[in-house]
């Protein structure tokens, strides 16, 4: 590479100093070479040597013991019922391992830097491109082989050939993909449990909530009456998960189409964020805000939880609730719309009429 | 008169008079003027009427001379009951040192017995909490799994899961429960102090309130951290700082190392 590199200088016509002038720019410093070897300790005198030989089997018999540590640690202390002998069996283990593979580590690194030889060895590095000879030959060579199969007279071979490779990777892509969902029905999204005189209940022990329990200024986490200890709870809930404030009702904007949604200043919001779906949850009761703690996003409780902050996009939904019979907040129907983040389908439930008929599917 | 006075000064026993006077005089000033003997307990007339004149000095210029609030200065103080000023003025918290996103907690600026008067002449304004009692903040009767449950749904989205605190919207934040009392973390959610919503005994009864108390306690006691060090128990922020400056500087000085000669 540097006879290469040298070639490639050009020696401007009439100068007679073999460095140029735009050269002398480049090369202000002459090429320092090699540093000077220098021996290390170990390699002046034999008590040296001896000295790192003592250091490598320190650290080898330090490695070893950490190692058997380990062992003794995880029969010495076994994980029981209290946090204190999960954290001695870990610990121990932990430890033992830790410290048996950093000491191997560092006992070959100093023996390698050490006292094995500090002989300096400069290899040049070679053209990557081969000799034109050489590049001639292998083009032939591929040629030769496709003459050989004759595939280009043979087109249904041709044919079979492609088609079998093409299709191969089918076996394991299909599953992989198939099994990525499970389940690809997205109008499930849709619909959360909530529905007509579904009662509000209290998160997390499911006690059921009347308006007069809900105090200006509290907030309540809620979830539907019916939740607890049903099938799919988890999926659910995290479906279903509101957040309800009550506050007076001057303080509250509520838009016309929506002001049967309300019950005298109570509001009830979905708390799956518009933006990615963290639990939005942090509300300040001054100034009405209700703020997700994953990117900020900032919603305006008392103005239809409209985002007033941050990257969400869309306001919360709203939960329509009214009181029933026996005074209980009850549902008025589903969300609306669908909760949570945004997805390509979305636009397709939104504000559809929603009979009990869908959301049976 | 005044030369019988003046020959009496050098009378021998004019200091022990004189010294007689003194105590009658202390004596007597102290039997008028000595602070009363606490009562936490009951409010009685006379812890109303202290609490007025304290309020009238320290707390109306903000708060009004009834109580009524001034708007946008400072809420309305009836019916927010003692609990509410037990809170706020144990903890430093009001008299507000200055007009701020958030009144912070600092040194305490009123004795445990004018805080009690404070309160006795709110809670006299109009029915409201009142400061619990031991029984009901004793973190002994509760139960810490069920507080946790209750922690976790209502308060760990600001107060962070073990109550280490966390920032809120334009340098608001959720303080720290570590060093808070029972008594402190019981008011607060009784009446909502500052952003802080209210979680009335309907919401979160008296008994959960007492798990959750139980249950803040429990991240108190030395080996609630198994894991080793907490690093303040506040996420990412901490653990990321160790990782970066101790773990990322450990591996730089290793490299270094491996690369350097030997000597």
């Amino acid at each position: 590479m540097s006879d290469l590199t040298k070639s490639e200088h050009v020696t401007p016509p009439g100068a007679s100093d073999p460095l140029s002038v735009g050269e002398r720019e480049l090369d202000r410093f002459p090429n320092p070479g090699l540093p000077e070897h220098k021996h290390r300790l170990s390699d002046e005198s034999e008590a040296g040597s001896k000295r790192v030989e003592r250091q490598i089997v320190i650290l080898f018999v330090l490695s070893l013991l950490a190692s058997i540590g380990g062992v003794v640690g995880y029969f010495a202390f076994p994980v029981g019922v209290t946090l204190g002998s999960v954290q001695a069996s870990t610990l121990s283990i932990g430890l033992g391992l830790g410290v048996g593979m950093l000491g191997i580590g560092i006992a070959a690194v100093h023996w390698a830097k050490a006292l094995m030889s500090d002989v300096e060895q400069v290899d040049e590095r070679h053209a990557q491109r081969s000799d034109d000879a050489t590049r001639a030959a292998a083009v032939q060579a591929l040629k030769d082989g496709a003459d050989d199969s004759r595939i280009a007279r043979r087109p249904v071979l041709k044919g079979a050939l492609v088609s079998a490779v093409a299709v191969a990777p089918l076996a394991f892509v299909v599953p992989l993909v198939g099994n990525l969902g499970g389940d690809w029905n997205v109008s499930k999204f849709r619909y959360t449990m909530w529905g007509p005189g579904v009662r509000l209940a209290r998160d997390p022990d499911g006690g059921l909530i009347r308006p007069e329990q809900v105090t200006i200024g509290s907030v309540w986490h809620v979830i539907p009456d019916g939740l607890l200890g049903s099938e799919h709870m988890l999926e659910e809930k995290a479906k279903a998960v509101v957040l309800m404030v009550r506050m007076n009702p001057t303080e509250l904007t509520e838009a016309p189409e929506r002001a049967d949604w309300s019950w005298d200043g109570i509001v009830a919001y979905s708390k799956v964020c518009t933006h990615v779906g963290c639990p939005v949850a942090l509300y300040e009761q001054q100034t009405h805000h209700l703020l997700c703690p994953c990117h900020q996003s900032t919603f305006d409780v008392s103005d239809g939880a409209k985002v007033v902050f941050g990257p969400a996009k869309r306001a919360l939904p709203q939960l329509p609730i009214t009181v029933d019979d026996e005074g209980y907040l009850v549902a008025r129907s589903d969300f609306t719309e669908m909760v949570g983040p945004s997805t390509w389908e979305r636009e397709r439930y939104t504000d559809l009429p929603v009979s009990d008929e869908e959301k049976a599917h | 008169m005044v030369k019988a006075l003046a020959s009496a000064r050098r009378h021998r026993f004019a200091p022990v008079v004189l010294m007689l006077f003194a105590l009658l005089a202390v004596g007597g000033i102290y039997a008028v003027a000595a602070p009363q003997a606490a009562v936490a307990d009951s409010a009685s007339q006379d812890d109303v009427t202290e609490g007025e004149k304290l309020f009238q000095a320290n707390c109306a210029s903000c708060h009004g001379p009834s109580a009524e609030g001034r708007t946008d200065v400072a809420p309305s103080l009836i019916g927010v009951g003692a609990a509410s000023v037990h809170f706020q003025v144990s903890t430093g918290r009001m008299p507000m040192a200055a007009n701020a996103p958030q009144a912070p907690e600092k040194g305490v600026q009123f004795s445990t017995e004018q805080t009690a008067q404070l309160a006795a002449y709110v809670a006299s304004l109009a029915p409201g909490p009142a400061i619990p009692d031991g029984e009901q903040v004793d973190p002994a009767l509760g139960d810490a799994a069920n507080g946790m449950l209750v922690f976790r749904t209502n308060c760990a989205m600001c107060h962070n899961a073990v109550g280490a605190g966390g920032a809120l919207s334009e340098g608001k934040y959720a303080p720290s429960l570590f060093n808070s009392t029972p008594t402190e973390i019981y008011e607060a959610m009784l009446t909502g102090p500052q952003s802080m919503p209210v979680f009335n005994d309907e919401n979160i009864t008296p008994e959960a309130k007492r798990d959750v108390i139980a249950y803040l306690m429990e991240q108190r006691a030395d080996d609630s951290s198994p894991g080793g060090a907490n690093l303040g128990a506040i996420g990412p922020v901490s653990e990321g700082m160790w990782v970066w400056i101790i773990g990322m500087g450990a591996l730089i000085g290793a490299s270094v190392w491996i690369g350097a000669k030997s000597s």
